[in-house]
C-alpha cells in the first residue's frame, strides 16, 4: 500500500512487522482489531455453516447430538464476544473517533495496544478451548448444567472471555476520556457526530456493565472448580440468580452491538442524502436513553424461569420504554431522507438494509415483550430470528456499511462500486431468506437448540438454510473485492462522498498524525446547503 | 417436507384462542408499522433521489411535535397490545382450585409424569379433555422447560423448586411435547406427546393403566419407610407439627411471620427443614436432601396433600 507521492501516511510510516505489533497510532491498532475480528467472523462463521447444514434434515446426520451442542456453543461465544462485542467500537471506533473530534490519536495510546492484546489472549486461549473439543453450554453457560453437568472446557472458555472482558473495558474507558479531553476547538458537544455520541454511549456500558460479566464467570469458575455453593441449589445455591447476573450484563451487551451500528446509520443517511441529519438532539439523547433503561430490562430474558409475576410486569413495562428512542431514531432516518439528493451507494443501500432489518427485529422484540406471546415463543426460533436480525441484520449491516463508507479514507483506495452494490443486496436478500423463515418456526413452536426436530418443520429449515449459502456469498464478496482494491484499486480523493466531517478534510489514507494542523471546527455536523452542498465543520486543514 | 405449515394446531379454546387472537393483533400492527417505515422510506428514495427535478423547498423543520407524535402514537398502540398480554400472563398465574394435579419430573433426558392414581408414564401425558390440568413440576437435575406448543404454554423446571403450569385442553389428539430450556447431549430428543383424550376414553385408559396404590397411597409408605411417622404420626415419640388438616392453609412460622402450605412449602420442609419451622417448635428435624428422589417427593408431597383438608380432586 506504498504511495507513490512520496507523502507519509500512517500505513508506510513504517513497514517491519515490528512497526505494526508494538504501534500505538489508533489507526494501525484499528487494522490489528479488523484483520483478528474478520479471522472471528469467519471462525464463527464455519459454525454457522454446520448448523445450518445439519439443519437440513430432521435426522441428526452431519454431526453427533454433542457435536451439535458444541458447534451452536461456539458459534455463540465467538460471534458475541470476538466479533460483534469489538466489531465497530474497536475497529471503525478506533480508526474514527480521533479523526472525527479532530485530535491526533486516543487519550491513552498505549493503553489501547494493551486493548487489543488482552483481546488476542483472550481470543486464542477461547479458540484452543474450543479446539481442544469445545464447550456444550451454549453461550449463556446457563447453572447448574455449565458447573455440575458439562463435560466441556468451561473453565478453559471462561478465561478467554474474561481477559477479553478487560479488553472492553479499557477500550470504553479510552474513549469515554478521548472524547472528553481531545475535541478539537470548538467541538461542543451538540457538534459532534451522532457516531461519537454513540460510541461514547456504548463506552459507557462496556465499562459498567463489563465487571458484572467477570464476576458472574468468576463465581461460575468457583463454582465449577472448588464447589462452592452460589448458583447450584444441590450445594445450596440458586441457579436463578445466575440468570440475573448473566442478563444484567448480557442484555446491555445487545446495545453494546446495535448502538455503534445506529452511529454509523447516523452517519451514512445524512451523507448519501446530502441533508442534515432530522432530529439531531433527539437522535444524540436517544442514544444516551437506550443505554441507561437498557440496564433496566435484564428481566424480559427470564418471564418463563419462574421469577415473580410481578418482576415480570415491571420488565415488560421497562421493554416498551427502551424501544421508544430505537423507533424515534428509525423515524428519524426515514425523516432524514424527505426533500435530500439521495445517493445510492453501497454504504447507502446497507443503511437502508439496516434500517428495514433493524425495524422489524424492534417491532418482534415488542411481540417478545408482550409477556404472554413471549411464554408461547420463548425459547424457540422466533428469539433466534429475533436477535439476529437485530444482530445480524441490525449490528453487521451497520459494519459493513460503514466500512464501505470509511474504506476510502482507511485505505486511500476506491473498491469496485457495481460489485459493492451487488454485495449488499444479495446480503439483505439472503439474510430475509435465512432468517425470515425462522419467525414461522418459532410460532409453529420449534424449539432452539435443537439438532433434530419433527418432519413437519423441514420446508422451513430447508428455506432457511438456502438463504444462509446466498448470506455467506454476501459476507466472503467484499473479502475479494477489498482484497483487490487494496492491491490495484484507483486512488481515493480526501473526500470521497462530499462528506462534512472532519476525518475528510484530511488526506486519503492520514498521515500518521491525522490532521497537519489542528481543525478549527465552525459548525455542527452534516451541514449541507439547499442543493445538497456539504458545509465542512472546519475550513480545511 | 410436509408443505408450508403456517400456524401451530391448537389443542385448546380458551387460553390458546386468546393467545392467538393477541398474535394477530400484533402482527396487524407489526406490518402497518414496517410497512410504513419501509414505504416512506421506498417512497422518498424514489422521488428525492439525486437526478431527480422533485421539489425541495419548503423542507419540514424538524419539531418536537413530530418526535412526540409519531412516538406517543406508536407507543400507546404497542402498550395497549402489551397490556393484552400483561392480562394473559397473568391468568397463567390462576390454576382453578379444582383442577387435576399431576406431577411431572424433567430429567436428562425425560419427562416423568405421575397421575393421582397412581399411574406413570415417561414422554406422554394423558389428559382428559375439557377439564383443568394443573402440573407440578419439578428438575432432577438440571433447569428444562415444559412446552406444549398446541396449548401455547411452557414454563421452565429449575432444580430445587416446584414449579407449577394449568392448561385446558379441549380438542382430543396428539400434540407435541418439548423441552425448550438446554439441558445438554439429548436436549433435542427430550419430549414427547401431550395426548388428550374424551373424558371416557380418558377413564379407560387410567384403569388399563392402574394397578397401583394411589399417589398418595404410595406417599404414605414412604412416609413410614424414611421414619417421618415416628415424628409426625399418631403417638409421635417427639413434638413435631401433626400434619393433618395442613395443605393448602396458613402456617404460623417462628420468626413470626405467615405462608401458606402449598406444595413448594412441603418440598422445601422435607429438604430445608430449618429455613422456616413452624411456630411453637424446635428446628430439630433432620434435612433430607439427597436422599429423598423428585419422584419421591412427589408422593410424599400427594401424602400429605391428602391428609386435607382440602383434597386435590382425582384421588
Amino acid at each position: 500500500m506504498m504511495h507513490g507521492s512520496g507523502t507519509e501516511t500512517y500505513l508506510n510510516a513504517g513497514t517491519s512487522l515490528r512497526s505494526w505489533l508494538l504501534t500505538t497510532d489508533h489507526k494501525r491498532i484499528a487494522l490489528l482489531y479488523f484483520a483478528s475480528i474478520t479471522f472471528f467472523f469467519f471462525v464463527g462463521g464455519i459454525a454457522a455453516t454446520m448448523i445450518r447444514l445439519e439443519l437440513v434434515t430432521p435426522a441428526g446426520d452431519l454431526v453427533s447430538a454433542d457435536g451439535y451442542n458444541r458447534l451452536f456453543t461456539m458459534h455463540g461465544i465467538i460471534m458475541v464476544w470476538f466479533f460483534l462485542i469489538p466489531s465497530i467500537p474497536a475497529t471503525l471506533g478506533n480508526f474514527m473517533v480521533p479523526m472525527m473530534i479532530g485530535a491526533r490519536d486516543l487519550a491513552f495510546p498505549r493503553l489501547n495496544l494493551l486493548s487489543w492484546y488482552l483481546y488476542i489472549i483472550g481470543g486464542l486461549i477461547t479458540l484452543t478451548a474450543l479446539l481442544l473439543g469445545g464447550v456444550d453450554t451454549g453461550w449463556t453457560f446457563y447453572e447448574p448444567f455449565s458447573t455440575a453437568y458439562s463435560n466441556g472446557y468451561v473453565v478453559l472458555t471462561i478465561l478467554g472471555i474474561f481477559i477479553s472482558g478487560f479488553s472492553s473495558v479499557l477500550t470504553g474507558l479510552n474513549f469515554i476520556v478521548t472524547i472528553h479531553k481531545l475535541r478539537a476547538p470548538g467541538l461542543t458537544w451538540y457538534r459532534l457526530p451522532v457516531f461519537i455520541w454513540s460510541t461514547y454511549s456504548t463506552s459507557l456500558i462496556l465499562v459498567l456493565a463489563t465487571p458484572v460479566l467477570a464476576m458472574t464467570l468468576l463465581m461460575l469458575t468457583a463454582e465449577r472448580v472448588l464447589h462452592v455453593g452460589i448458583f447450584d441449589p444441590a450445594l445450596g445455591g440458586d441457579p436463578l440468580l445466575f440468570q440475573h447476573m448473566f442478563w444484567f450484563y448480557s442484555h446491555p451487551a445487545v446495545y453494546i452491538m446495535i448502538l455503534p451500528s445506529m452511529g454509523v446509520v447516523s452517519e451514512i443517511v445524512p451523507c448519501f442524502a446530502r441533508k442534515s441529519l432530522f432530529g439531531y438532539k433527539f437522535v444524540v439523547w436517544c442514544s444516551i436513553a437506550i443505554g441507561a433503561i437498557g440496564f433496566l430490562v435484564w428481566g424480559h430474558h427470564m418471564f418463563v424461569s419462574g421469577q415473580s409475576l410481578y418482576a415480570s410486569i415491571v420488565f415488560s413495562f421497562l421493554t416498551y420504554a427502551v424501544a421508544v428512542p430505537s423507533a424515534i431514531k428509525v423515524f428519524n432516518w426515514v425523516a432524514t431522507m424527505h426533500k435530500g439528493w439521495i445517493h445510492f451507494d453501497a454504504p447507502m443501500l446497507y443503511a437502508f438494509g439496516f434500517i428495514g432489518l433493524f425495524t422489524m427485529g424492534g417491532i418482534t422484540g415488542l411481540f417478545l415483550a408482550a409477556l404472554a406471546v413471549d411464554v408461547h415463543v420463548t425459547d424457540t426460533y422466533f428469539v433466534v430470528a429475533h436477535f439476529h436480525y437485530i444482530m445480524v441484520g441490525g449490528a453487521v449491516m451497520g459494519y459493513f456499511g460503514g466500512l464501505h463508507y470509511w474504506w476510502p479514507k482507511i485505505t486511500g483506495r476506491l473498491y469496485p462500486e457495481y460489485w459493492a452494490r451487488f454485495a449488499a443486496i444479495l446480503t439483505f436478500f439472503g439474510f430475509n431468506l435465512t432468517f425470515f423463515p425462522q419467525y414461522v418456526l418459532g410460532v409453529l413452536g420449534m424449539p432452539r437448540r435443537y439438532q433434530v426436530y419433527p418432519p413437519e418443520f423441514q420446508i422451513w429449515h430447508v428455506l432457511s438454510s438456502a438463504g444462509a449459502s446466498i448470506l455467506a456469498v454476501g459476507y466472503a464478496l467484499p473479502l475479494f473485492y477489498f482484497a483487490w482494491s487494496i492491491l490495484k484499486g484507483p486512488r481515493a480523493p480526501a473526500n470521497q462522498w462530499n462528506a462534512t466531517g472532519l476525518e475528510w478534510l484530511t488526506r486519503s489514507p492520514p498521515p500518521p498524525h491525522n490532521f497537519s494542523t489542528t481543525p478549527e471546527v465552525v459548525r455542527g455536523p452534516y451541514c449541507y446547503d439547499l442543493d445538497g452542498n456539504p458545509q465542512p465543520q472546519a475550513a480545511h486543514v | 417436507m410436509q408443505g408450508f405449515p403456517f400456524w401451530p394446531a391448537r389443542a385448546g379454546g380458551g387460553y390458546a384462542m386468546q393467545w392467538d387472537a393477541l398474535f394477530i393483533g400484533l402482527l396487524i400492527v407489526a406490518v402497518l408499522t414496517v410497512g410504513l417505515v419501509l414505504f416512506l422510506m421506498i417512497l422518498y428514495a424514489a422521488r428525492y433521489r439525486h437526478d431527480s427535478k422533485a421539489d425541495r423547498s419548503d423542507r419540514t423543520k424538524k419539531s418536537w411535535r413530530f418526535e412526540l407524535s409519531w412516538t406517543a402514537a406508536s407507543l400507546i398502540v404497542f402498550v395497549a397490545l402489551g397490556l393484552w398480554g400483561a392480562h394473559l400472563f397473568v391468568k397463567l398465574y390462576q390454576p382453578p382450585k379444582d383442577a387435576l394435579q399431576i406431577f411431572v419430573v424433567g430429567k436428562q433426558w425425560m419427562w416423568k409424569a405421575q397421575h393421582p392414581g397412581g399411574q406413570r408414564e415417561i414422554d406422554e401425558l394423558h389428559v382428559p379433555a375439557g377439564r383443568d390440568v394443573r402440573l407440578v413440576m419439578a428438575s432432577q437435575d438440571v433447569i428444562h422447560s415444559f412446552f406444549i406448543p398446541a396449548l401455547r404454554v411452557k414454563h421452565d423446571v429449575v432444580p430445587g423448586r416446584y414449579e407449577t403450569l394449568w392448561f385446558r385442553a379441549d380438542k382430543p389428539g396428539r400434540y407435541h411435547l418439548f423441552c425448550a430450556e438446554y439441558c445438554g447431549t439429548d436436549h433435542a430428543r427430550m419430549g414427547g406427546w401431550i395426548v388428550v383424550m374424551a373424558p371416557r376414553q380418558y377413564a379407560e385408559w387410567l384403569n388399563n393403566n392402574g394397578g397401583q396404590p394411589t399417589l398418595a397411597a404410595q406417599g404414605a409408605i414412604l412416609f413410614r419407610r424414611f421414619g417421618c411417622s415416628g415424628c409426625h404420626g399418631p403417638g409421635r415419640a417427639v413434638r413435631a407439627p401433626p400434619l393433618e388438616g395442613v395443605y393448602g392453609g396458613p402456617v404460623p412460622l417462628s420468626d413470626g411471620s405467615v405462608v401458606i402450605a402449598d406444595d413448594r412449602y412441603i418440598r422445601d420442609s422435607i429438604l430445608m427443614p430449618k429455613a422456616q419451622v413452624a411456630a411453637g417448635y424446635q428446628p430439630i428435624m433432620p434435612s433430607f436432601a439427597g436422599q429423598i428422589g423428585e419422584d419421591d417427593l412427589a408422593k410424599l408431597v400427594a401424602y400429605i396433600q391428602s391428609l386435607g383438608p382440602e383434597k386435590p380432586r382425582g384421588q
